[in-house]
């Protein structure tokens, strides 16, 4: 009732005077462009803030896939979270990918921008080389790892056998499934830091290296002292998202390493979160353990961006 | 009929086709349980973990149902073990899993059946030509949970031994009717080790070194062993433990055995003649068969040597279980029943094709099945299979046996000796048992 009142007199005086526009025009705006945020408004609420939301509840029950009723249970899952000993030693294995992972893939990748970058007349070979690995599937990708790092007959032990390096070496079984599976990720992910890099290798303006010339710099004057300082903010963004991504590591390391055929006991933090929650059922505790790994990862990227900002001014 | 929920409200089937389709606009289909398709043909939605050699036989036989009854058959295949359980769990959690699914007899408790699974009525499962008289009763009693009936067992599967008999023949350790020499105790099948060895040039047995739940478990259990698991802890008979990790240990030092090797490669090291012998599960007997048709290889299969006094074996039980449904039709749940009965009645080919041990006595007590080869060679299985210890966190594929064999692989590659192994698993089991139950 109340709104029919209060609209019926605000209909009859724009009826009567001519309209002013500019209420009805920004009023209009507003609305219009609410109706193009929601799609994505209504998915980023429904599958990022309401799991999230829920995820915290859960941390604080028992909750279990199983369906059982609920309970609510305060602390425990976070204090046994603290205590638990694969959960730390998960973390730390994150923590060793991406100190292992991080820094070749943003060297590497840039220096096969640089090189892909020089070369002129091999340029869109070089670029389709380092970038297809990129948009290999994971599944493939680990599965034609897992061939060439086999113990028997893989092509990595063969060599190594022939050459007398020890083809025993027990690749991605139990002992060496880290370094196996970095190795793999550098060669997979590699091709999107470098083309981020030759993006912005090729905004760098001509000019500046034509008056490097003039002044009679030489090819690697003008690495060091142009091409690399410029590109301190893509540098920047690479680092920042290579981390998080590195501190995610899962999928290749699950079907690497973990999952039904090979038993490496070392697990990453994803994949221990993975293991509380779909295989052991015990949807609260991974909840707590999510959480623990979210503000892990939240800090390294503040702590970064502190450092990295500082530098810029 | 509690077990033949209708629909809830007055759906008729037009206006449930009508809802499918407009869930299908949405995305939303493909995840439901509406047993019709377009074409009015009854859909079963059928999900698997075969992913073994088996598998093929089981597809084999879903052509023949198909075929029969005009049921429309969806089978999916997933991952062997967790990622099969993660996804059977997840599915039923939601209420939109397949009509039907297989699991290990010894996992049910594990899997939760009172909130992840429809019990089955024995009226039902009457109709559709199945009673409790035709299946072996200790296996019976196992499908029950609160007094409820939650699945249909279709086998008996176990670790078996195979052996190749060209080599062992040159091994010399055949009869004369080319069955493998029967073995006592841990001295002498190692001296049969070591004859074979000779002859291979590389193993005696080829081992799955990853699997070394299974033969703890079946080594452990031919001394009597016991695992007992309470509430706070557990009881491992250490003597008995170490006994069996140390069979490990001394077959891989002397390297009677692999140091490492994963299921593909076990099978294909028996394959291509580095091990004369081979114990692992007798579902791959299909995956032999089928070596042997394209390069040759002449192998038979016997029960698990005798370690310490008898054959007992580790094994399981394949089943049939109904996943927990939002909404059953009346035809889509006596087509499932159907297809399951249907099944366990045709599961002569089961044995015959994939080695299994067919849980239905219809078909093991006859003629027909005690004269098939090489199953009647290692029929004692049946009698001599060990499920895995009765706890929430036990049976195939479930974390206690993950972190069992975790341990035993090191052991087999000669990083852990059998005294740390033993204390590493019951450490293992000591957490787990700590662990909050997540089912109960």
């Amino acid at each position: 009732m109340m709104t029919t009142d209060t609209q019926a007199p605000d209909a009859a005086p724009t009826a009567d005077k001519p309209p002013s526009p500019t209420p009805t025009a920004v009023k209009r705006r507003s609305w219009t462009g609410l109706w193009f945020v929601l799609p994505f408004a209504a998915v980023y609420v429904v599958f990022l803030l309401w799991p999230m939301i829920l995820g915290l509840y859960y941390s604080f029950t028992d909750k279990s896939l199983t369906g059982r009723p609920v309970s609510w249970i305060g602390l425990d899952n976070w204090t046994e979270a603290f205590g638990d000993e694969r959960a730390w030693q998960s973390l730390l294995n994150t923590a060793e990918f991406t100190l292992y992972s991080t820094p070749p893939l943003v060297i590497l990748a840039l220096a096969l921008a640089l090189l892909t970058h020089r070369a002129r007349k091999l340029g869109w070979f070089l670029r389709l080389s380092f970038f297809a690995p990129f948009v290999v599937p994971v599944s493939v990708v680990t599965m034609l790892w897992m061939w060439l790092y086999q113990p028997d007959g893989g092509l990595i032990n063969h060599y190594l056998g022939a050459w007398g390096l020890g083809g025993d070496h027990l690749w991605v079984f139990q002992e060496h499934a880290m370094g196996s599976v970095v190795i793999t990720t550098v060669w997979w992910t590699l091709g999107f830091n470098f083309l981020l890099y030759l993006a912005a290798l090729q905004a760098i303006p001509n000019e500046v290296y034509e008056a490097a010339d003039i002044d009679g710099a030489n090819w690697w004057q003008k690495t060091v002292r142009i091409t690399i300082p410029l590109l301190k903010r893509i540098t920047a963004l690479v680092i920042v998202l290579q981390l998080i991504n590195s501190l995610r590591i899962f999928d290749q390391y699950y079907l690497m390493a973990g999952g039904g055929t090979n038993l490496s006991p070392e697990k990453v933090a994803i994949q221990h979160i993975y293991e509380m929650g779909f295989t052991g059922l015990r949807v609260g505790y991974a909840s707590a353990l999510s959480y623990i790994l979210f503000v892990f990862i939240l800090i390294v990227a503040i702590v970064q961006l502190r450092l990295l900002s500082r530098k810029e001014d | 009929m509690r077990n033949h929920p209708s629909p809830p409200g007055a759906l008729s089937r037009r206006s449930l086709l009508a809802g499918g389709a407009a869930a299908a606009g949405l995305g939303l289909s493909g995840c439901g349980s509406l047993a019709t398709s377009l074409s009015d043909q009854t859909v079963v939605r059928q999900w698997n973990l075969l992913a073994g050699s088996d598998g093929a036989i089981m597809t084999d036989m879903h052509q023949q149902f198909m075929d029969e009854t005009g049921i429309d058959l969806k089978a999916t295949t997933f991952a062997w073990g967790t990622p099969f359980y993660t996804k059977l769990t997840m599915g039923a959690a939601g209420g939109n899993a397949a009509d039907v699914a297989t699991i290990h007899l010894s996992r049910l408790e594990s899997l939760s059946p009172t909130t992840l699974m429809d019990p089955i009525d024995l009226g039902e499962l009457e109709e559709a030509g199945l009673r409790p008289e035709d299946f072996p009763p200790a296996m019976w009693d196992r499908c029950f949970s609160d007094g409820e009936l939650y699945a249909v067992p279709i086998d008996t599967h176990a670790l078996v031994n195979y052996y190749n008999r060209t080599i062992c023949d040159q091994a010399g350790v055949l009869n004369d009717d080319g069955t493998l020499l029967e073995t006592h105790g841990v001295d002498e099948y190692f001296d049969l080790l070591r004859a074979v060895k000779d002859v291979t040039g590389e193993y005696g047995t080829s081992l799955d070194t990853n699997a070394g739940w299974r033969q703890f478990w079946a080594w452990y259990r031919q001394q009597d062993g016991e695992w007992a698991f309470h509430e706070d802890g557990h009881e491992l008979d250490d003597d008995k433990a170490l006994a069996a990790i140390q069979v490990m240990w001394d077959m891989a030092e002397e390297g009677l055995c692999p140091r490492v090797s994963d299921g593909g490669q076990t099978a294909a090291n028996f394959e291509n003649g580095a091990g004369g012998l081979v114990q692992v599960g007798n579902w791959e007997i299909t995956r032999f068969r089928q070596f042997d048709e394209t390069q040759g290889l002449d192998f038979s299969m016997t029960e698990m040597p005798d370690f310490f006094g008898n054959r007992r074996t580790q094994g399981d039980s394949h089943s049939y279980i109904i996943p927990r449904h939002n909404l059953w039709s009346d035809e889509g749940r006596r087509a499932t029943l159907d297809y399951i009965s249907w099944m366990l009645q045709h599961s002569l080919q089961w044995g015959a094709g994939a080695g299994h041990t067919p849980a239905y006595l219809p078909v093991t007590e006859s003629a027909e099945y005690q004269a098939l080869e090489p199953n009647a060679e290692y029929a004692g299985v049946s009698e001599n299979v060990q499920y895995d210890p009765d706890v929430w966190f036990s049976g195939s594929a479930a974390p206690l046996a993950d972190r069992v064999a975790q341990v035993l692989a090191g052991v087999y590659a000669g990083n852990t000796t059998p005294e740390q192994a033993l204390d590493a698993v019951k450490a293992e089991a000591q957490t787990l048992v700590e662990q909050p139950n997540p089912v109960d």
